[in-house]
């Protein structure tokens, strides 16, 4: 599965590196979110230092609808998830595959986004370790989670507009732990940031088992 | 190899397959025929195990299809209206991206790609830069490195220049030489009908015309309409 798995992500990867969606779209898109979010509470200094966790998990949650968006059109706009099928890929490890690509595009926008925080928002790091740790969870369960979604979305024509309806409260509990989380890694509020990592982990374990588990059906059945 | 037994396949709510009973032998060329909307490309999707069955029993290559539709997918190769290329990755990365999905040896892709007549020039430019013939060439190119045991094209000829028909028109016979089955659904009938041993004509979802030979040989040869 892990060779199934692998391939499919180096697949999406390079997808992406060719299409450079992720560089000239999805970057700028969520670098100028975090600019509006600034000019909206820039006003009121120590609101933005609260709300600064909340608007980077935020604006990871557009970013992220947009990367499964774009996950899900690469295997729907030319029958190439028939194609998958017939080739004997593993769903489970399509699932992996894919969760995983929008996983690393995921990361690589969150990076820009802290560089975005510290600069705009004059943010500080006092937990790197919980910092980093919550990034990998929460990026890992919203991949899981996308990845789940657009297959459930892929045969629906208005696709597009149904994806942010379904993921973004199935997403909730990921704002809310990694938001938490940001909090005590950025010194913003006294919470014990590791406690709600502890949430997050579950909240990812939960995403990838069923993800694992339901892909097949869905790849079958849309 | 193939048979289908009063098979019903939904497309949605709608019997696109209502009742198809159907014996194929190994190494037939059987020619699908029928007007828009008759059945035929569901007719081919089930025969590739990508649908479920509703009521009937179906078997292919030797598999149920009601149990066995994993172990029937690897063993066939179609050619639908979808050619299943990524349009960002080059002719070779597509192959082989299949190649390595499919668990066949990448060193076929570029030999199949030299029969499918797709120049060398083209090898490493991406998918979305090749004309309509282009890409159904290394589609077909696709279903050649597959290898597989049972050819199912879905109107194979169709945005081909002449050259390329007369391709799929050798690889047709070559494989069904080899001890391959195929399956053609087609409307091109003037090139067809010579190729195919036999012509299953559907209208409704449903067998109407079971001729043996082409349509254009049927005097004298058996008839089970």
């Amino acid at each position: 599965m892990l060779t199934d798995a692998r391939l499919v992500a180096a697949k999406d990867l390079r997808i992406e590196m060719r299409s450079k969606v992720t560089v000239s779209q999805v970057v700028p898109f969520a670098g100028l979110v975090l600019v509006m979010f600034g000019f909206a509470l820039d006003a009121n200094r120590p609101t933005l230092d609260l709300a600064t966790s909340g608007l980077f998990w935020v604006t990871v949650l557009f970013v992220a609808v947009m990367a499964v968006q774009r996950s899900t059109a690469i295997e729907t706009t030319d029958g190439a998830r028939r194609a998958l099928l017939l080739a004997g890929v593993e769903p489970s490890a399509v699932f992996m595959g894919k969760a995983a690509a929008v996983a690393v595009q995921l990361l690589a926008v969150e990076l820009v986004l802290i560089g975005g925080i510290i600069v705009l928002y004059d943010a500080s790091i006092e937990e790197p370790l919980l910092l980093v740790a919550t990034c990998v969870t929460a990026t890992a369960g919203i991949a899981a989670a996308g990845t789940l979604l657009g297959a459930l979305v892929a045969g629906v024509r208005a696709r597009e507009t149904v994806l942010p309806i379904l993921l973004l409260p199935v997403l909730a509990p990921v704002l809310l732990g990694a938001t938490r989380a940001f909090d005590d890694a950025l010194g913003a509020v006294a919470v014990n940031g590791w406690s709600w990592l502890a949430m997050l982990v579950g909240f990812t374990v939960i995403n990838v088992a069923f993800g694992v588990t339901a892909y097949g059906v869905l790849l079958e059945e849309t | 190899m193939i048979r289908l037994d009063a098979v019903v396949a939904l497309l949605g709510r709608f019997p696109a397959l209502a009742g198809v009973d159907l014996d194929i032998a190994d190494g037939e060329i059987v020619l699908i025929q029928g007007p828009n909307g008759a059945g035929k490309s569901t007719l081919l999707r089930l025969c590739a195990g990508l649908l479920r069955l509703e009521s009937g029993s179906a078997t292919v290559l030797g598999s149920d299809l009601s149990t066995s539709r994993a172990a029937v997918r690897r063993r066939v190769g179609l050619l639908g209206h979808d050619t299943a290329l990524y349009d960002e990755l080059s002719v070779v990365e597509n192959l082989e991206f299949w190649a390595a999905a499919s668990r066949v040896d990448r060193s076929s892709v570029l030999p199949a790609l030299a029969r499918l007549g797709v120049a060398p020039r083209l090898h490493d430019v991406a998918v979305s830069k090749l004309s309509a013939g282009q890409r159904r060439r290394v589609a077909l190119a696709g279903v050649v490195v597959r290898r597989p045991e049972l050819w199912l094209l879905d109107e194979p000829h169709a945005g081909l220049d002449q050259a390329g028909r007369d391709l799929v028109d050798d690889l047709v016979v070559e494989a069904a030489r080899a001890g391959a089955t195929v399956l053609m659904a087609s409307h091109e009938l003037d090139r067809t009908v010579d190729l195919a041993t036999r012509t299953v004509v559907i209208a409704g979802g449903m067998v109407v015309a079971d001729r043996l030979g082409s349509v254009h040989s049927e005097a004298g040869e058996g008839c089970a309409d």
